[in-house]
């Protein structure tokens, strides 16, 4: 196995002869002329992002504070979800009574067939990005781990206002030191799952959850 | 073409085309769906002010990984093995399909669930596994159409391209048993889903290729559209990640540019629906047993070639396919490889070496329009490496053919054109001979058809007559 290794990178050294001897990868320059930060602020920031992960056929409603634990249980009723996956960490003021929380446990962790045979997942979330209008997932607390936002076939994930950035830049560059200290696996959700292999034509709902609905909560 | 200097040699790109541009109902899939996506696709970028800004720090991103491979190897290897991960590393095809297959074979399964990946494609994985009894199941929507039909991919990124709606359904029937479906994507996918379903809640072993690895922090990210990517990679209790050697990123914040680049040049999307980024092992959250198996096979060649080099800073787009006048009318097949279109057409013929003529046929499939270069996200210019790659055939047939490829009629045509350009004499007295001889073959303007050797040039074009008088000579006889 080591063989290979010396091989591949005598190879590699090989074909890289006309590199000088002491140049550094920093000295091969990188312009970064791109944008790295937005220019929007307040309602128009929110309002691009509620905008753009709509044009994805997500379900987005924008609510205050207060009226979380209400517009969940119209929001479920309305999906026909009973059995709600809750992850740990995920505030339990927020759910109505009128759903039937599955409570997902690390001493006891919910199988894959039973996280299949539940009606939903809510989830809050660690960052959102108004520019693609993608929520980001980091598995912290009210998230849970990947598999919960993954088997049930509806997805509903809250997002406080002062969540949202505006361009992809700011995204990555908020999850540097995690990424270095923690290394969290990270999931970027934009829009339900889709599919454009048939004759390249967008068809909402594959194999992720096929309904997903976004709030997006003001203080 | 003319002689065959081997038996083995596959069909050149001129002879698969041929019988491809014959199929009525290919071409006007892959039409169709190649406008559809390039129109998009211009949307998607048009919108971004600094699209031309991100093209040249990907390019220059990819430029430092290339010129640094193997510092930013052994960083990786270091990352992801602090991480939890553990890291393989395969010279060739072989070695990488063996690797693969002990790893699978310890976990003591029959079944493993793939996303699409084309680097398992490059090494023919499914086969090597099929060999020692173990099955792999494709679950992008588009691989499991193909691998349903027995077919092969002729996209990068929608490898059943070829395929339309009609031609799925009856496939899914047949294949599936289901008895009743109609052709609606929508109902195709539903039942794709439930297929799929069953083998995603027991699978053992997962397998994935990568987009991005950075060597940094041992990140590894899967770009996809479907969710049967966060299946693979979060299910299975082990998960086997294949991956070119040229894939790498050096830092987390390198994603900015390339989370930017790829899914506006590939889906036209703002951003695709599902990324996932993983760094090695997490505990209580996904596989618990991580492998990375680094793959050569041909790469290093490319590296070498100074010309050639930047064919690796490619991150499978497809942008330069469906913008190809080509690839639109041929598909993908045509290429014999699982690298089609202009991209193909330049990485096969690196990765394979020159020495096969369907091979060295490849980098020919182009009119060097140059739309692939002004598409591509890495800014990877494409004509350059295809001229550069055609003067490489050219002087690997003088090399080996001797005095016997000095008597080729190209070769002698090339010379004494050569010697005609050479000397103004030559050239003017070149001209007033043709003048002279052209005027048997015009017709109302045009020549459509030249005898012999020059037939080859009016086969598929016409051409204009040289006229009665060239400039020089009007200049000439106004000073008289």
């Amino acid at each position: 196995m080591s063989d290979s290794k010396d091989e591949i990178l005598g190879r590699v050294r090989n074909a890289l002869k006309n590199v000088p001897e002491n140049e550094h990868p920093e000295d091969v320059s990188v312009s970064r002329a791109y944008l790295q930060e937005g220019s929007l602020t307040g309602q128009k920031l929110v309002s691009l992002f509620a905008r753009r992960t709509g044009e994805y056929k997500a379900k987005v409603r924008r609510i205050k504070k207060e009226e979380l634990k209400s517009t969940i249980s119209v929001a479920c009723r309305e999906q026909e979800v009973k059995r709600l996956v809750i992850p740990p960490g995920f505030p339990p003021e927020w759910l109505p009574d009128s759903v039937e929380p599955v409570h997902d446990k690390p001493e006891e962790p919910l199988t894959h067939q039973e996280l299949d045979e539940s009606d939903g997942v809510i989830t809050t979330c660690a960052l959102a990005i108004a520019q693609t209008g993608s929520i980001i997932l980091d598995a912290g607390e009210g998230q849970g781990r990947r598999a919960l936002t993954l088997l049930p076939d509806y997805h509903l994930c809250i997002v406080r206002e002062d969540q949202v950035v505006e361009l992809v830049p700011e995204a990555f560059v908020h999850f540097d030191q995690q990424i270095k200290e923690e290394g969290s696996p990270m999931t970027f959700i934009s829009g339900p799952s889709a599919t454009s292999d048939i004759e390249l034509n967008r068809v909402e709902g594959v194999h992720g959850p096929r309904r997903l609905e976004v709030f997006i909560v003001g203080s | 073409m003319k002689k065959k200097n081997s038996k083995k040699s596959s069909p050149t790109f001129q002879e698969s085309a041929k019988a491809y541009l014959e199929n009525t109902q290919l071409r006007r899939n892959i039409g169709h769906a190649t406008h559809t996506i390039r129109d998009k696709r211009k949307q998607a970028v048009d919108e971004m002010p600094d699209w031309e800004d991100l093209r040249e720090a990907g390019s220059n991103i990819k430029q430092r990984v290339m010129r640094h491979m193997d510092k930013y190897l052994l960083q990786l290897e270091e990352s992801v093995q602090q991480a939890g991960g553990v890291v393989h590393w395969a010279k060739d095809a072989k070695e990488a399909n063996r690797i693969i297959v002990d790893l699978v074979k310890e976990q003591q399964v029959e079944e493993v669930v793939k996303v699409k990946s084309i680097t398992t494609d490059e090494i023919k994985l499914n086969k090597a596994l099929a060999d020692e009894g173990v099955q792999a199941l494709e679950t992008d929507l588009a691989e499991l159409i193909v691998q349903l039909a027995e077919d092969e991919p002729s996209h990068i990124l929608v490898p059943a391209i070829h395929k339309n709606r009609a031609e799925i359904r009856e496939l899914f029937k047949k294949k599936l048993e289901k008895a009743e479906l109609s052709d609606r994507p929508e109902d195709l996918a539903e039942a794709a889903r439930l297929y799929l379903r069953k083998k995603f809640l027991s699978a053992k072993v997962g397998i994935s290729g990568g987009n991005f690895a950075v060597a940094e922090t041992g990140t590894i990210s899967v770009v996809e559209s479907e969710g049967n990517g966060r299946m693979c990679t979060t299910l299975p209790d082990t998960l086997i990640t294949v991956m070119g050697i040229e894939k790498l990123i050096p830092t987390w914040r390198d994603f900015e540019v390339f989370m930017q680049l790829l899914p506006r040049s590939a889906t036209a999307e703002r951003m695709n629906p599902y990324n996932s980024f993983w760094t090695g092992v997490t505990q209580g959250d996904g596989p618990q047993e991580f492998h990375l198996v680094l793959l050569d096979n041909g790469r290093t060649n490319v590296l070498a070639d100074e010309v050639g080099r930047q064919t690796l800073n490619c991150i499978r787009c497809s942008a330069c396919l469906n913008v190809c006048p080509v690839y639109e009318r041929t598909g993908g097949h045509a290429y014999n490889s699982v690298y089609p279109g202009p991209i193909g057409a330049i990485l096969t013929p690196q990765l394979k070496g020159l020495k096969d003529d369907g091979v060295a046929s490849l980098p020919y499939a182009s009119s060097l329009c140059g739309a692939c270069y002004e598409v591509c996200p890495v800014k990877i210019n494409i004509p350059e490496v295809l001229v550069h790659l055609r003067g490489k055939i050219v002087d690997e047939k003088k090399r080996k053919g001797g005095f016997k490829a000095k008597l080729d009629e190209e070769h002698i045509g090339m010379k004494l054109m050569a010697r005609t350009f050479k000397k103004r004499s030559r050239y003017e007295r070149a001209q007033r001979w043709a003048r002279v001889g052209q005027g048997l073959f015009e017709k109302n303007g045009t020549i459509s058809k030249l005898p012999g050797e020059l037939s080859g040039w009016t086969a598929m074009r016409d051409i204009k007559p040289i006229p009665d008088q060239t400039f020089r000579e009007w200049w000439r006889s106004r000073d008289e």
